[in-house]
């Protein structure tokens, strides 16, 4: 199993990466928090640490510690626009129940 | 589900704590809405994809105000209810109306602010700029899927408090929290600065539609600070259309047009002159009651109409390098700011002025929305303000009236923003218990020449001898370039303090009015201050002369002394009343001469009656 970005998601990752000049792919995580028990994080990497997990994704190294994995496994991150807000999605196979706005989750 | 945006690493934001944060182009022709979106800024556009809001409203009678291009659209069949450049109304008041360009307005006056009276009722400046501000607020909110935690929305360098007060008032009636007010130029080095990194002296050369603004800054270490500011208000985009308006009309030797031809004219003469700007060639084409107008213009004819117009943004910047004591060789690139700074002509005299080649790698009209998208998401802590900061500066001095209808001026023109300053006053006469405070800005050394901020009183001196109290004033500006002034008495501690709620009323044009006059008015200035400053020192001396022969000339001078000296005091009061400054300078010698033995009889005399009964060893 694996994490992954749809071709439209990595195609962006890799936009944002250029125009911000640095940075060696994207981090996924989770974090304990919300309303819901867990929320997802989405940043950009500088660099890798130790335990890291890497996946290649169309071109983009998607960068997920060994802890979140657990909750991330099978998930493929797409980006998509609703109305006039754009902006990445999780689909997260893990995932039990959202809490009303979608910003947390359960496993 | 909600969308996510990609963070700095370790500034992801908590679930439900999204700070969205926006800054706004508050612009006179066109306002934007720009926010920082995974690590850059980028301006947001509506469904149809356009960036620039055209600030424009359009009152109706029973439906919601419409605003942008839908109110230009009904600009020509409803002129009367289609708002257009109200922020050359913002903060002004009644009396200001009479020197405002003719509009097709009607206008009414309700508490002081000048109201538009349109088929919605009447309306202040501030209320149709929150029209506006509403309208970016609904766009942002839309694209970014949340309410606004706050916004930073800029101001002309030029814009006074009253100005900026108004802004604010807007922004609040729009439903919008004011994080600050930002000066334009400051946001556009701000885009250009970070996106850049670069350091050194940076002149920004901010032409738009109807202002032009020209600031000084210093970018050093991530730190910005303005050294000067200055411009001209009544110059921009639109005086150039203005030129080939009266261009076309000269050339095809047109009879008065109508007001829907001229505004045919009008846009006309902006597509001519967008063409040129790309082109060497164009053609002005404009279809008139009378038929259709159809002439060739070339780049050069068009640059010989509006030579004129490049040239005189020149001065300004000759102005902030002197204010910022700098040569032109110091200043190491040229920010281009502002839509009319495409204009091939502008960017060549910019650039042969400073002698190198100007910056406009940015999007002239967008550069002021995308640095204050910056500065929004910093203030908001959507990201480390790792340590840089923002200096403005006041674009006005800010003094108190003194004796005799003077200036002293508290904070000079220019200070960097926040800023306090304290400075200590006395009393002028024996006994006195009470002190008019009159706060003024201007740079003129008259009061009558400068413009009155506000009047308070500060009570309960305790009575002393004149010159014996301590007044401390403080003046205060914070970083929106507000002004509170305080005053306080030092030996009894009672104090008065007033927040200049500025009255609204003064204009650009006034403020650039008042420079350009300090300026001419210098030597004038300076003989005045001179003559007045000599002839409050001559009333405090006849005073003192006549407090003291009160109280003991009749006991120290003889007759004769007495009579000479009171024909002196006479010579100088009536060279007071009579203004003569020569005759003043006079009699006010030959009273000092006089009264010299008398004031040294006084003192022994003060000295025996201070000795009087005490023994050595007590003293």
């Amino acid at each position: 199993m694996q994490v992954s970005l749809t071709e439209r998601a990595a195609a962006h990752v890799q936009k944002f990466l250029s125009k911000r000049g640095k940075g060696v792919g994207l981090r996924l995580g989770v974090k304990t928090s919300g309303c819901s028990g867990m929320a997802y994080t989405l940043e950009f990497a500088d660099d890798f640490l130790d335990e890291d997990v890497r996946f290649q994704s169309h071109g983009v190294t998607v960068i997920v510690d060994p802890k979140s994995l657990v909750y991330l496994e099978g998930t493929e991150l797409d980006f998509v626009r609703e109305g006039l807000n754009e902006g990445f999605k999780f689909n997260n196979p893990n995932v039990k129940n959202t809490c009303g706005c979608g910003e947390s989750f359960q496993v | 589900m909600a969308l996510l945006q990609i963070a700095e690493p370790g500034l992801s934001a908590a679930p439900h704590r999204h700070r969205l944060a926006v800054g706004i182009d508050l612009g006179t022709t066109h306002s934007l809405v720009a926010t920082v979106r995974n690590g850059s800024s980028e301006v947001l556009a509506d469904l149809a994809g356009r960036h620039l809001l055209p600030s424009i409203v359009h009152y109706r009678a029973d439906a919601p105000p419409e605003v942008g291009d839908v109110a230009r659209a009904a600009a020509a069949a409803d002129p009367k209810n289609v708002v257009v450049s109200v922020k050359r109304l913002m903060g002004r008041g009644a009396d200001d109306l009479a020197k405002l360009a003719p509009t097709p307005y009607a206008y009414g006056v309700g508490a002081g602010q000048i109201q538009i009276e349109t088929a919605a009722g009447p309306k202040t400046p501030v209320e149709v700029s929150a029209d506006i501000l509403k309208t970016l607020r609904e766009r942002a909110e839309a694209s970014l899927g949340g309410e606004l935690t706050g916004a930073i929305i800029t101001v002309p360098a030029y814009f006074d408090d009253a100005q900026r007060q108004a802004t604010k008032d807007a922004a609040r009636l729009a439903g919008i929290e004011v994080l600050r007010l930002l000066n334009e130029p400051t946001a556009a080095a701000i885009a250009y600065g970070l996106d850049n990194g670069s350091e050194g002296i940076y002149a920004v050369y901010d032409l738009g539609g109807g202002t032009f603004d020209l600031s000084i800054l210093r970018l050093e270490r991530g730190v910005f600070e303005v050294l000067a500011t200055s411009g001209d208000s009544a110059l921009g985009g639109d005086d150039f259309d203005e030129c080939l308006v009266r261009w076309a009309i000269e050339t095809a030797a047109l009879q008065t047009p109508s007001d829907t031809e001229l505004r045919r004219l009008h846009t006309a003469a902006r597509r001519a002159k967008e063409a040129l700007s790309g082109w060497p060639e164009t053609r002005f084409q404009v279809e008139l009651d009378t038929g259709a107008l159809d002439l060739p213009l070339t780049r050069e004819t068009f640059e010989a109409l509006t030579v004129e117009l490049v040239q005189r943004t020149l001065a300004p910047i000759k102005r902030a390098l002197r204010d910022a004591k700098l040569k032109v060789g110091a200043i190491d690139g040229v920010v281009m700011v502002g839509g009319a700074t495409r204009m091939p002509c502008v960017q060549r005299a910019a650039s042969a002025f400073f002698g190198k080649p100007v910056l406009c790698n940015l999007d002239p009209d967008q550069v002021v929305a995308l640095g204050a998208a910056i500065q929004a998401n910093v203030l908001v802590g959507n990201r480390s303000a790792d340590d840089w900061l923002l200096l403005d500066v006041i674009p006005l001095s800010l003094g108190l009236e003194t004796m005799g209808g003077l200036v002293e001026k508290i904070v000079p023109r220019n200070s960097t923003l926040p800023v306090a300053r304290a400075q200590d006053f006395t009393t002028f006469k024996d006994g006195q218990t009470a002190m008019s405070i009159h706060v003024v800005q201007g740079e003129r050394e008259l009061v009558a020449e400068c413009r009155s901020l506000a009047h308070f009183e500060l009570r309960g001196i305790p009575p002393l001898a004149a010159g014996a109290a301590r007044i401390r004033v403080t003046f205060q500006v914070d970083a929106d370039g507000l002004l509170s002034v305080s005053a306080r008495e030092q030996s009894s501690g009672v104090e008065a303090t007033v927040a200049v709620k500025p009255s609204y009323g003064l204009t650009d044009e006034e403020i650039a009015r008042m420079l350009k006059e300090s300026i001419a008015n210098a030597e004038a200035d300076a003989a005045a201050r001179m003559r007045r400053e000599e002839t409050v020192e001559a009333e405090r001396l006849s005073e003192a002369t006549e407090a003291a022969l009160d109280a003991d000339g009749a006991i120290l001078l003889d007759e004769e002394e007495r009579a000479r000296i009171r024909g002196a005091l006479g010579n100088l009061r009536a060279a007071i009343v009579a203004g003569d400054i020569d005759a003043l300078r006079r009699s006010s010698g030959a009273l000092n001469a006089l009264s010299q033995d008398y004031a040294s009889r006084r003192m022994d005399a003060a000295i025996q009656t201070a000795l009087a009964g005490r023994r050595l060893a007590e003293l």
